[in-house]
């Protein structure tokens, strides 16, 4: 691990500071369990280490008027999983939490890391591998004609098939979240389809984060319906891996009718990708298995598969009708 | 026993290990698994790795100070900031119990509780825990008598080679303060943080299984439930 020195910000406007003043070379330690790694791995090597472990404020869980909820960026995932608000007016939020990672890591690890963990590419997480345009920008993409099983099948371009590897996002994206961040220039919002990136110009961004900008909160947007929610990992084990799929679905079902739903894939893309052409398929259909595989069709439609990984494009098919069929509660065949 | 039979207290572990490397012992079995001139390097890399881990690392001119309690003791340390919570125990405080198996969150072996709940210490960086409470394998037991998650361990076989054992056991006792340990998927699902090589699950399943029923002392520091 290359040498850095260390501080313990003890006030968020004074690690604001210190962030700008490192111009670019400092990073901002949350659980660590990424950074911490990449560091081992030299793919990070901050001059600087700002330790915001201690910022009280941002570790609040707090209700917001009107019904939403206020993740603080401190927050660890193993709270925010078993938050009995969270329990009960975002369970897609809290079984995609618990289904990520380890008990031990989702109580390091927390809602602002998470957000921005970084992928899980071989090529990207191994320096010895000499072509990866996310970690060194120009050297090409070794995923593309090596082993890519677990890389993208939707958005991706040719200079980057890199998926985000996180659970919680997937859900993040379902649940229509917005993301709050402060910098110099005061705090702003964005929306939580806007905060990753796709595959462009700045492979090394995977999000619209500045350099001098920390998040402090996520927050969840009042909405009943969303009660009505699911999230379905499909993976290698039964435990402790990351997903190969998966399915956030919330759906609004009045009468037999689905009037609303939303439906948000991971592990098929370089951002939680958020599969609208499916949401307006299911808007108004009956809740049935044919609406759901019609559903599923319009999401994979623009989906391209590698050597390795075209079975995932099959595999998000069968994930999407399954993770619906469960919520809507009808019977499948086989 | 007398006086005599204290000083001469049979080897630890780390002594032997420390003799074998010492008069070269790694040489003659290293090249029925290594090609010579990498068996070598491997050998001489690891007499190199035995030295640091006989003198304190140093410091560094970054260094911080960091002040925590480990297994209910005060301890302040002036640590290089690179050095993770698992080799500040391991190589400073010769708190050896507690394992690294894979140094990247992956397997669990370094599991130890701090402020009651169960993280990866080879993950974590050792000055971020100023002011925090630590307990490692070796602060379960009171006195002479064992845990009694460690106890069930030992009854139900819960381990073979022991490596994965301190960090499932620590795993174990959390596990059994949050309340996950209903029924044995149950157990499973909030114990997968913590793999064994030689697949003694369904042993750590029974032994937590029977350690549940029974009151859990209170530890140096009281543990509190996650949920
Ligand atoms: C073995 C293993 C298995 C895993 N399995 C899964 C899995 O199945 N599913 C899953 O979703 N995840 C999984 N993870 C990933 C885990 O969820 C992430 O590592 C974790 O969420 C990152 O959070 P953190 O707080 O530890 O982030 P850190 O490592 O502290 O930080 C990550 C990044 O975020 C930045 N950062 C942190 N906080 C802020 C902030 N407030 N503002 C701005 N920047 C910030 C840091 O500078 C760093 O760049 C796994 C990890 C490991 C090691
Ligand atoms: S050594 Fe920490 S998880 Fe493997
Ligand atoms: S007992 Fe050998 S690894 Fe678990």
């Amino acid at each position: 691990m290359n040498p850095f020195t260390y501080s313990r910000a003890t006030d968020g406007n004074a690690a604001l500071s210190e962030l700008a003043a490192a111009n670019g070379q400092a990073k901002l330690l949350g659980g660590g369990t990424n950074l911490i790694d990449l560091m081992k791995m030299g793919v990070e090597q901050p001059k600087k280490l700002i330790d915001i472990n201690r910022l009280a404020p941002l570790a609040k869980i707090e209700e917001l008027p009107g019904g939403g909820l206020r993740l603080g960026a401190l927050s660890r995932n193993s709270d925010v999983a078993e938050h009995p608000l969270v329990r009960e007016r975002y369970p897609v939020l809290s079984q995609a939490l618990l289904a990520g990672a380890s008990p031990q890591l989702r109580n390091m690890a927390t809602t602002g890391g998470n957000l921005l963990q970084r992928t899980r590419c071989y090529y990207f997480y191994d320096p010895a591998f000499p072509a990866c345009n996310k970690r060194q920008p120009g050297s090409g993409c070794g995923a593309l004609e090596g082993f890519n099983r677990i890389h993208a099948i939707l958005g991706q371009s040719d200079q980057c098939i890199a998926t985000h590897p996180s659970d919680m996002c997937v859900a993040l994206a379902a649940l229509e979240a917005v993301v709050r961040v402060q910098g110099p220039k005061g705090e702003r919002e964005i929306p939580f389809g806007e905060f990753h990136t796709l595959p462009g110009e700045h492979l090394e961004n995977d999000t619209v984060l500045g350099k001098d900008e920390l998040i402090t909160a996520v927050d969840l947007p009042a909405a009943p319906w969303v009660k009505h929610s699911h999230y379905l990992k499909v993976r290698d084990r039964a435990s402790y891996t990351f997903a190969l799929v998966s399915v956030a679905a919330v759906l609004e079902i009045d009468g037999g009718t689905i009037k609303q739903a939303r439906i948000a894939l991971g592990g098929v893309a370089h951002k939680p990708w958020r599969a609208k052409e499916a949401e307006q398929k299911l808007a108004g259909s009956r809740a049935d298995e044919a609406a759901f595989r019609a559903a599923a069709d319009a999401a994979l439609a623009g989906a391209k598969g590698y050597k390795y990984n075209s079975f995932k494009i099959e595999l998000a098919r069968r994930a999407i009708v399954r993770a619906l069929g469960t919520l809507a509660g009808t019977p499948r065949s086989a | 026993m007398t006086d005599s039979d204290f000083q001469s207290l049979p080897p630890t572990r780390r002594d032997f290990l420390r003799q074998l490397a010492a008069a070269g012992a790694a040489v003659t079995l290293a090249p029925y698994f290594l090609a010579p001139s990498f068996a070598e390097a491997r050998e001489t890399a690891a007499a190199g790795a035995m030295e640091t881990a006989l003198s304190p690392v140093p410091a560094g001119p970054e260094a911080v100070d960091v002040t925590l309690t480990i297994n209910g003791a005060k301890q302040t340390l002036k640590l290089d900031p690179r050095v993770s919570l698992l080799d500040a125990l391991r190589e400073r405080l010769n708190l050896t119990g507690s394992k690294k198996g894979c140094d990247h969150g992956q397997c669990g072996a370094c599991t130890v509780l701090v402020n009651g709940r169960r993280i990866n210490s080879c993950l974590s960086l050792a000055v971020t825990h100023e002011g925090d409470e630590v307990i490692t394998i070796e602060g379960l037991a009171q006195g002479n008598e064992l845990h009694p998650v460690q106890s069930a361990f030992i009854k139900h076989d819960g381990f073979q080679c022991g490596y994965c054992t301190p960090g499932q056991i620590c795993s174990a006792v959390a596990c059994i303060a949050e309340g996950h340990t209903k029924h044995d998927d149950e157990i499973r699902e909030w114990m997968s943080g913590n793999l064994c090589r030689c697949g003694a699950y369904p042993n750590i399943v029974a032994a937590i299984n029977e350690a549940k029923g029974q009151p859990q002392p209170a530890l140096k520091r009281q543990l509190s439930s996650v949920s």
